[in-house]
């Protein structure tokens, strides 16, 4: 059906709908934030050792990454770049201190309405929801929309993609893992350094996905 | 707790270093070790951040409301990343534009927030800031030796100058592109962790 829309459109929206799914598979795919740039290593390895757990902890960073990306943008563009608020005023440099606020701010919010209307879901996520906060995947997803001068719509697009990207790639691992405890592994190897090797042929497989 | 200042720099060098024992800050940074030039300036900028914070952490530390202590931190991290960003693009901008969005990111690496919240908190100013110059150096140690083997086996070069002639050039050396991709990142540190614990058994997970 969409692609039905796609192909009787006018000319400028299938180039801007073209536009932005190919944003979101590159987002999901080839950029990988944990698998291509190494975000959100720590929560990464350490909350993927079993699938239920990995699936909710990758929901909660696709939601919050949907919503601050687009945020940390328009603040960005309204209220720090150089002659946003008054001209001669570039207020640029304050760009981590705000992003990082605002991170904070909505996954205090988001903690907030999880409790009051999802509590099983809350209960479930318990300590990794305030983990997100320093969660580098978070971050560097707004820092890349801040470098890459993504547009509000685009940025949309990218919050959720990236986010779905993560999720996608810690539930693999989870499941991995799962059946990695009956295989025989070399003692010094054990736990951390296999599970970095597994990581490293994960990444190996995403990037096949370059061709698209 | 009653720890020499040296134990303090050393131990989490090799003893509980923080990469490879306790799977902290990994996040940022290995992004930037394809060339050893860049993973040297990452771990000074680490370095520095985590020393600073610690030490000033501990010096308000009596005063920190512990509901609000997060906050704090966060604060006092952020603006140090902010003053190193600057004095980057200050001093050495082409290096800052390789490093890109990874400087920023040193505010939300673990080993930063996590030396913070565990040491800093609880003991003097003094021991906080060398215990932030020791993990520092740890987190610095595992970023040089990857940046090490992916810059020589990739490029053929250590810090830029060129060590082994490439076949390109007409030398001898054909690089090993797979070293300049993600993965291989990742390889490294699951055979340096193997090799660290070969000759430290006690340091192996029991499964």
């Amino acid at each position: 059906m969409i692609f039905a829309i796609v192909s009787s459109g006018d000319p400028t929206f299938t180039e801007w709908f073209t536009n932005l799914l190919e944003l979101f598979l590159r987002s999901a795919f080839v950029d990988n934030l944990a698998l291509a740039y190494f975000l959100g290593m720590c929560t990464f390895l350490a909350v993927s050792k079993n699938v239920k757990t990995a699936i909710g902890l990758g929901i909660a960073v696709i939601a919050v990454q949907a919503i601050t990306v687009p945020v940390n943008n328009l603040i960005f563009n309204y209220c720090l770049k150089e002659g946003a608020i008054a001209s001669g005023v570039d207020l640029e440099f304050l760009h981590l201190i705000c992003f990082i606020g605002v991170i904070a701010a909505m996954v205090q919010i988001l903690e907030l309405v999880l409790d009051k209307f999802f509590p099983s879901l809350y209960n479930q996520l318990g300590i990794f929801l305030p983990l997100i906060t320093v969660n580098c995947a978070i971050l560097g997803g707004t820092l890349f929309m801040k470098e890459r001068d993504y547009s509000l719509d685009e940025s949309v697009v990218f919050g959720i993609g990236s986010g779905f990207g993560w999720a996608a790639a810690i539930i693999g691992l989870a499941g991995i893992r799962e059946k990695l405890k009956y295989s025989d592994v070399p003692p010094g190897l054990r736990g951390l350094g296999i599970t970095f090797i597994i990581v490293g042929l994960m990444a190996l497989g995403f990037q096949a996905f370059l061709g698209i | 707790m009653a720890k020499s200042t040296q134990d303090l720099i050393f131990d989490p060098v090799f003893k509980s270093n923080p990469i490879a024992l306790q799977v902290l800050g990994i996040c940022s940074a290995l992004a930037v070790t394809t060339k050893l030039s860049t993973s040297f300036t990452m771990s000074l900028a680490v370095i520095v951040v985590t020393a600073c914070s610690s030490a000033a952490i501990a010096a308000i530390r009596n005063r920190i409301p512990s509901s609000i202590r997060i906050i704090v931190q966060m604060t006092i991290i952020a603006s140090l990343v902010i003053v190193v960003d600057q004095v980057l693009k200050a001093f050495a901008y082409s290096l800052s534009k390789e490093l890109a969005v990874f400087v920023g990111l040193i505010i939300t690496n673990c080993i930063v927030m996590g030396r913070a919240e565990g040491f800093a908190m609880k003991n003097s100013v003094g021991d906080s800031f060398f215990d932030g110059i020791g993990n520092g150096l740890g987190y610095g140690l595992i970023l040089m030796v990857v940046g090490f083997f992916r810059e020589l086996f990739g490029s053929g070069s250590l810090f830029g100058i060129q060590l082994m002639e490439l076949k390109a050039n007409g030398g001898w050396y054909e690089p090993n592109g797979l070293m300049l991709l993600s993965p291989s990142a990742f390889f490294i540190i699951g055979i340096f962790i193997w090799v660290l614990r070969s000759f430290m058994p006690e340091q192996v997970e029991a499964e």
